[in-house]
């Protein structure tokens, strides 16, 4: 049988980022197929280009056998291509009608078009169990429901493949499992679902095979039948070569970071972060383990004062700093953060690195009296923290944006370390960051904690958090999973991550 | 408002506004032959009339020190993130705080001090009032974006009309006095400035008749103060962080709207030291609608002196001479109206500001090998 969808040798580079690096994918007719893999690896990326948001460097897309030339959403739909996005691209003052004749409204009246879709939409809703109130505005629907509206666009224009990108994201479990149940309708009705994820148990519930992509490439395939979490968990991480960091035992002291019960719900009142317990000594580094996206910015945001906790506490030296919702006052108190996200938060690439080299201790009287700025001294203290980070090139008057993300990330780290914190949370130390960088910093990683300073740590790369942590905590969707010592089995670890609980590991 | 370019420096501060100009003045020239009048005879006048007099220069220095004060009052909200669009209604309403002190207070202060005392104190007063007039009227806007979200370039513009509206009012209702025909206060005699032929003739000195007062020196130690303040002080640091980067500043625990009320204020303050000059050292008096656009030209001074403040003395000086050889032209040539320079400063803006890029990619290409 042909397949529905061939994608052959597609290569797309963005500047020096490779997003996809000769990907070839091939899905069958009739099918869910579920495309996995870590955010960054180049899902979105290869989605955008089969719906001709981006045009492929390299290769060729073949829909139904035929070479297709899609350079526009439009050419996508007219080969019956439909995709459901991330974001809704829905009109929230209209109604669901009028949504669904958008882009397909067929003459300059609007009127016909709004009659024919409403019995297409009628019988839609039979066929498919879609039912939606056809007149009612998409704004003030639940998020489920305007969901399915973007599904009934897409089917309404004749779409026989329908790309789902993170369909889950933004449900309730409820609604996914309704989503899931449609899902299947559609196929079992002969149409061909993609399925965009980064959640494992997705793929297992609903796909009939998975593809799984990494740092650009298509690394696995199977047929999910003859797979389990475990391994595709395995092949999404990846083995890396494991960088062994010379390291003596942790000798734990007194309780520096103590998190109880803590709760973050985002604004549509989903929990990010979900009834959090744990603490971190001195003189260890606790690593958080798990697949991007469980809620570990989001517990990192709330532990260093950025967001603050729907409930639960957060005790720092004992004291209470669960409700300080700025990180100055933590900075103050002795928590120093290296955020995850380097060039948004952790510098400002426009300013030099010594401008950055302050950033969150701008206040420190050591960099001025009162009101004064004393730029002399900023630039003194970012020359020395160059010196003894190894930044390079050691000009503290060069804007951050010209140094490589290994330097950039040294910068910060000189910042952070430089402060003498009590407590250092550091959010992917070393991603994107050259090999020579990784080592370095993870040595500095491992010399602060035999100072005696108390570090969490929180990585995708499972790698590192062996190699680092003293003890290894495993979050998944919001929750902790478990805790694990680093000597644990590399698979007990995935399956955790890939939320799979203890009693059935 | 921070350079986003990899050019070399001199490009991206000296290229690139010389080149947004010539192009505005040569569309200017084209504006001029469509009128049937011929470009070059009109360039000699605008440019050659005021170089080349000592109260051309005169001159020159008093339109600058108001587009200073407006220009920084606009470059120290970009630096923050922000289009403060209302320096002219920021400057208008200050004219309070610049009038009242100087009505009032002086007098009062007047009968116990000698004079020479009491002119300097009074004029001290008025000065910090104008700045802090300026300021509320800025940090109204500023609260709005900070704690409504209300947008600062709409209601800034906004704000531009009640000030007029509030202005007409308090004017002729409040400070007019009863039976004067004119729409004014009574003079302010106990704050007065002294231009410079008033003060040549204290010296028996004969100098051209000319408006430029010694605000001009408070002018550059505002331009000073602005640089210090940004790029010397921690408040500036902050200010830059959250114009340049909203996430980091939360990050680094700035807080945003903080720092946008602050700034708005400062901003706000700036415009207000125009009211100063104008109502003390100018006119003289509370009169209606003394700042003739200022606070708009001081988005286009902003704009051509990359919103740093020695760029802002330039660009300021610039302007001065455009508006001073602008009324030469008009003079000179009855076809062509003063608002001719109006043209010229509306093509600057759209070049500096919307097509800011235009030139781009083509001096990126041509310098890319230097780089």
């Amino acid at each position: 049988m042909t397949p529905a969808i061939e994608l052959i040798n597609i290569d797309k580079r963005f500047g020096a980022v490779h997003a996809n690096n000769n990907v070839s994918l091939s899905i069958a007719a009739g099918s869910i197929h579920g495309i996995i893999g870590e955010n960054g690896a180049g899902k979105s990326t290869l989605m955008s280009i089969l719906f001709g948001f981006y045009r492929a460097d390299k290769g060729e897309i073949k829909v139904r056998g035929q070479v297709a030339h899609i350079r526009s959403s439009t050419d996508a739909i007219a080969v019956g291509i439909g995709m459901v996005h991330q974001h809704f691209m829905l009109v929230e003052p209209f109604t669901v009608l009028e949504n669904i004749i958008l882009g397909a409204e067929g003459g300059r009246l609007i009127g016909p078009a709004l009659d024919k879709a409403r019995a297409a939409l009628k019988k839609l809703a039979q066929e498919y169990q879609l039912d939606v109130d056809p007149d009612a505005i998409v704004g003030e629907l639940p998020v489920g429901l305007q969901q399915r509206v973007e599904i009934l666009k897409a089917l309404y224009k004749g779409a026989d493949v329908l790309i789902l990108d993170e369909p889950t994201g933004v449900l309730t479990p409820d609604e996914a499992d309704h989503l899931f149940r449609i899902l299947k309708q559609l196929r079992d009705q002969g149409k061909t679902v993609l399925l965009i994820t980064h959640k494992l148990r997705e793929i297992m519930a609903i796909t009939d095979r998975v593809s799984v992509m990494r740092r650009g490439e298509m690394v696995a395939d199977f047929e999910t039948a003859k797979t389990n979490v475990g391994e595709l968990a395995e092949a999404m991480v990846g083995r890396r070569v494991l960088l062994r960091v010379e390291k003596t035992k942790a000798t734990p002291g007194e309780v520096v970071l103590d998190v109880r019960g803590l709760t973050w719900r985002d604004k549509k009142n989903i929990p990010r972060v979900d009834d959090v317990s744990f603490t971190v000594r001195k003189g260890e580094i606790v690593g958080i383990a798990g697949v991007s996206g469980n809620g570990q910015s989001e517990l990192l945001d709330v532990i260093t004062g950025i967001a603050r906790a729907t409930s639960g506490q957060v005790l720092f030296k004992g004291e209470d700093v669960g409700a300080i919702d700025s990180a100055a006052i933590l900075r103050a108190k002795g928590m120093a953060h290296v955020p995850e996200d380097r060039q948004h938060r952790g510098l400002i690439t426009s300013f030099s690195a010594a401008e950055s080299a302050i950033l969150g201790y701008q206040r420190n009287d050591k960099l001025g009296k009162g009101f004064r700025l004393n730029y002399d001294a900023v630039v003194n203290q970012t020359r020395k923290q160059m010196e003894e980070f190894d930044v390079r090139p050691a000009d503290p008057l060069l804007k951050s944006a010209k140094f490589s993300g290994g330097n950039q990330q040294k910068i910060i780290l000189a910042r952070e370390i430089g402060s003498n914190p009590d407590l250092l949370i550091v959010g992917q130390p070393t991603r994107g960051v050259d090999i020579g960088a990784i080592e370095f910093i993870h040595r500095r990683l491992i010399e602060l904690r035999d100072q005696g300073k108390a570090i969490l740590l929180v990585s995708v790369e499972l790698d590192e958090i062996r190699s680092l942590s003293d003890r290894i905590l495993v979050m998944f969707a919001g929750r902790m999973m478990g805790e694990r010592p680093p000597s644990a089995d590399e698979r007990e670890i995935g399956l955790l991550m890939a939320g799979v609980a203890r009693e059935a590991a | 408002m921070t350079s986003r370019s990899d050019l070399p420096r001199w490009v991206d501060i000296g290229l690139i506004p010389a080149l947004n100009l010539v192009i505005a003045f040569m569309m200017a020239a084209l504006v001029v032959l469509l009128i049937g009048e011929n470009p070059f005879k009109a360039l000699s006048i605008l440019l050659g009339q005021p170089l080349f007099s000592l109260q051309g220069w005169c001159n020159i220095l008093y339109y600058a020190t108001n587009f200073i004060f407006t220009g920084l009052c606009v470059a120290v909200a970009f630096h923050a993130g922000l289009f403060n669009i209302g320096g002219e209604g920021q400057a208008y309403v200050a004219g309070l705080g610049a009038a009242t002190p100087g009505l009032f207070v002086g007098a009062a202060l007047a009968a116990f001090l000698p004079n020479a005392l009491s002119q300097p104190l009074t004029l001290l007063i008025c000065l910090l009032c104008s700045f802090m007039i300026g300021g509320l009227w800025g940090l109204f806007p500023g609260y709005l974006q900070a704690k409504r979200g209300s947008h600062i370039v709409i209601t800034t513009i906004m704000l531009n009309f009640i000030a007029a509206s509030l202005m007409q009012y308090m004017i002729n209702r409040v400070y007019r006095p009863l039976g004067m025909q004119a729409v004014e206060s009574r003079a302010v005699n106990d704050a007065y400035i002294l231009n410079l032929r008033e003060i040549g003739r204290a010296f028996g000195a004969k100098l051209p008749s000319t408006p430029l007062t010694p605000v001009i020196f408070i002018a550059l130690i505002a331009a000073f103060a602005v640089w210090y303040l940004l790029w010397r002080s921690k408040l500036g640091y902050e200010i830059r962080t959250v114009g340049a980067n909203p996430e980091a500043a939360i990050y680094a625990g700035i807080s945003p709207p903080r720092i946008i009320m602050i700034t708005m204020m400062i901003s706000g303050g700036l415009a207000g030291l125009l009211a100063f000059h104008e109502v003390l050292g100018t006119q003289h008096r509370l009169v209606l609608e003394y700042v003739q656009g200022a606070g708009f030209v001081g988005i286009a001074v902003a704009l051509m002196g990359r919103s740093h403040p020695f760029g802002i003395v330039l660009a300021a000086l610039l302007f001065g001479l455009l508006t001073e050889g602008g009324t030469q032209l008009s003079f000179e040539i009855q076809s062509i109206s003063k608002d001719l320079i109006v043209v010229i400063q509306g093509l600057v803006v759209l070049f500096m500001g919307a097509l800011e890029q235009a030139f781009h990619p083509w001096l990126q290409r041509y310098f890319r090998q230097e780089g």
